[in-house]
């Protein structure tokens, strides 16, 4: 056992990596159950913004237009969604589950000229002077810039919810949407824009994984971070900051624990690969006594005659 | 009466007929364990599956399953390819060795063949490749090449297989560079392409420049590449979009001749229980090309050990060998027995860790 192997400043650098897929996606599926829908699609949306990103990226040679892309392939395929749920009115639930499928099975025929291709590297920010700081400057001042959207996208989210009418609305939507209604707002139109939103932010968390984490495209690469995303908004209290806290937390303590195998650390293995979950868990929940709820009207469909 | 028995008879004729069709071709189903596009594992068995597809053309029809999660679901996906009229399922993980043997139970007239496991039936087999020779070549290549004598290695789960693996390369690359130290970290996941970039991220940033993987995905070649100085070798499938650098070689699984010879038995119905472990020497197990990023002596050393093997002349568990506490395993040029490396349960001496129990 040797903890001199593991050089903190390299563990909390990559930590911040591992989270962004996790972070973006959350904050994706926050906005949406804010607003009242239940969407399981999120690993169908991130799988499929991650090959869309990682093709377009290949083919432009532009790491920036890769993401865009993959934003944009994610809402797309919450469209179905959109689609099934609020204009067709079914099941939530059938039809999250149905879009993680149908993702899973369409990214693989989407991504079959793509296997063992290298993309285009997005480089990491420099910024001068701060990026320089001993230890704190490669912590947190040299990542990609997708990392840094990420966490100005919870700070968006987090004061747009909390601060703005338009985030009122939001949860009005959310919390009773025949009251949001009765008020002469746009249920459908307000939680139609709320699941774009999702699907683009899982796709950017997808994307995040095919082009910076790993960077290569495999078929079902996501590999279920997206469930992890889903559970993580529960138990984040649909609280933005929280998110980011467990998504932090999780990714963290991923990357710790095998930092601490490799350096032969004398834990059983089995807790050390057990521990992102419990851990995350266990804060989260401890936090979450303050008795917050899930949105009221939360998976309940909603028709204008009702 | 007269109408239970007309219908009785009714439905033999309709078994009889169905029989008879399922007769015209034989239905072989595959049970995988990841994605059929992964570029390692299940991508080699699936070309197992389209060679089936091949060589007997109209007289087979093939069906798969990918992603099954080694537990009860398999169980439940193996029930239904069995009640849709599979004559032969293989199931392709370690971890789809009891619900094998339990499916096998209720279906007596179809035949298993599970890959890497060791419980057979009367009509369960089971098949499995000797990597363990592919990776004393690996170790031999790691063990001359690595700078910094840190070799890092990710495992799946500490079952046999892949403890057998890292005994392997570690024996071979402690016999050429005696400082060299193994970082081992177990995934406990076959396919999970993040998971293993990061595993691998986290042996580089520990020093390690040389990573072997018991993975199924091409994902720790990516991390090495973008890392820069670090070598890598195939895991089950040449992964050769990676050559010539960070991949410098690879083990390559075949299993096309044992499906076609399998499916052939079925078909003449000469289909008995076996106990396959095919190594370099029958083909199951290829290396494949090492590139010009090894020097020239090396390959060749690795070359010549390859050919010991295939001849017979030489076993990767050769003594004098002890287990990791330091106790006798095998003395002065005594191998290892197949039965004490198919249940291989400990490290050799110097490897240091415990192993998950």
């Amino acid at each position: 056992m040797d903890l001199g192997e593991i050089n903190p400043v390299l563990l909390l650098a990559s930590l911040m990596v591992a989270a962004t897929p996790l972070l973006l996606a959350a904050i994706g599926e926050l906005v949406v159950e804010k607003a009242g829908v239940l969407n399981l699609g999120v690993e169908g949306m991130m799988i499929v913004g991650a090959i869309s990103g990682f093709a377009i990226s290949v083919e432009t040679g532009s790491p920036w237009l890769g993401f865009i892309a993959a934003a944009i392939g994610g809402a797309v395929l919450s469209l179905l969604f959109v689609l099934l749920t609020q204009v067709a009115l079914a099941n939530q639930v059938a039809s999250g589950l149905a879009l993680t499928l149908f993702g899973l099975g369409f990214s693989a025929l989407l991504g079959q000229s793509y296997v063992g291709v290298k993309p285009p590297s997005m480089g990491d920010i420099h910024i001068p002077v701060i990026s320089d700081i001993p230890v704190i400057g490669p912590i947190l001042f040299q990542h990609d810039p997708i990392l840094y959207v990420g966490i100005a996208l919870t700070a968006t989210v987090w004061a747009v919810l909390k601060y703005t009418r338009v985030g009122l609305i939001l949860r009005a939507v959310g919390e009773n949407h025949d009251a949001a209604h009765a008020l002469g707002y746009k249920v459908i139109k307000i939680r139609i824009m709320a699941i774009l939103f999702g699907g683009a932010c899982a796709g950017l968390g997808g994307a995040y994984i095919s082009l910076i984490r790993v960077p290569q495209w495999t078929e079902g690469m996501t590999a279920g971070v997206g469930w992890i995303a889903l559970a993580l908004v529960v138990f984040a209290s649909w609280k933005p900051w929280r998110a980011l806290l467990g998504a932090y937390l999780f990714g963290g303590i991923t990357v710790l624990q095998l930092n601490l195998q490799a350096a032969g650390v004398a834990i059983p293995v089995e807790y050390l690969a057990m521990s992102p979950y419990i851990i995350t868990i266990l804060v989260l929940v401890i936090l979450s006594a303050d008795k917050s709820s899930a949105p009221a009207s939360l998976g309940r469909i909603f028709h204008a005659s009702h | 009466m007269k109408f239970t028995s007309l219908l009785a008879s009714a439905a033999m004729a309709l078994g009889l007929a169905t029989s008879a069709m399922a007769e015209d071709k034989t239905k072989v189903g595959f049970v995988f364990v990841g994605p059929v596009g992964d570029g390692g594992w299940t991508y080699e068995h699936n070309k197992g599956r389209l060679a089936v597809e091949e060589e007997f053309g109209d007289k087979v029809e093939t069906v798969f399953v990918e992603s099954v999660p080694e537990g009860p679901d398999a169980e439940r996906v193996m029930t239904q390819m069995a009640l849709e009229g599979a004559d032969l399922i293989f199931t392709t993980s370690f971890g789809y060795m009891d619900p094998t043997i339990n499916v096998a139970k209720k279906f007596p007239n179809v035949k298993f063949e599970h890959a890497t496991g060791y419980k057979t039936a009367d009509n369960v087999s089971v098949y499995s490749a000797r990597f363990y020779e592919g990776r004393a070549v690996q170790g031999h290549i790691a063990g001359k090449m690595t700078k910094s004598n840190v070799i890092g290695y990710i495992g799946s789960y500490p079952i046999p297989e892949v403890i057998r693996g890292i005994n392997s390369a570690y024996v071979h690359a402690k016999k050429v560079n005696p400082d060299v130290e193994f970082k081992i970290i177990w995934a406990y996941t076959w396919f999970d392409p993040a998971k293993e970039a990061d595993a691998a991220t986290v042996l580089i940033e520990q020093g390690a420049d040389v990573i072997l993987q018991h993975t199924d995905s091409t994902a720790p070649q990516a991390a090495a590449q973008e890392a820069g100085n670090v070598i890598t070798f195939g895991q089950a499938s040449d992964m050769s979009e990676y050559a010539p650098f960070p991949r410098v070689s690879s083990i390559i699984d075949n299993w096309a001749p044992y499906y076609i010879a399998r499916t052939q038995a079925v078909m003449d119905g000469s289909w008995e229980t076996v106990n396959t472990w095919d190594g370099i020497k029958e083909g199951m197990v290829e290396i494949g090309e090492i590139s010009d990023s090894v020097p020239a002596d090396i390959k060749e050393e690795a070359l010549a050990m390859k050919a010991a093997m295939a001849a017979g002349e030489y076993h990767p568990f050769t003594g004098p060998l002890k287990k990791q506490d330091g106790s006798d395993w095998l003395a002065e040029g005594e191998t290892a027995d197949d039965g004490t490396l198919a249940g291989m349960n400990f490290y050799v001496e110097g490897l240091q860790g415990e192993i998950p129990q």
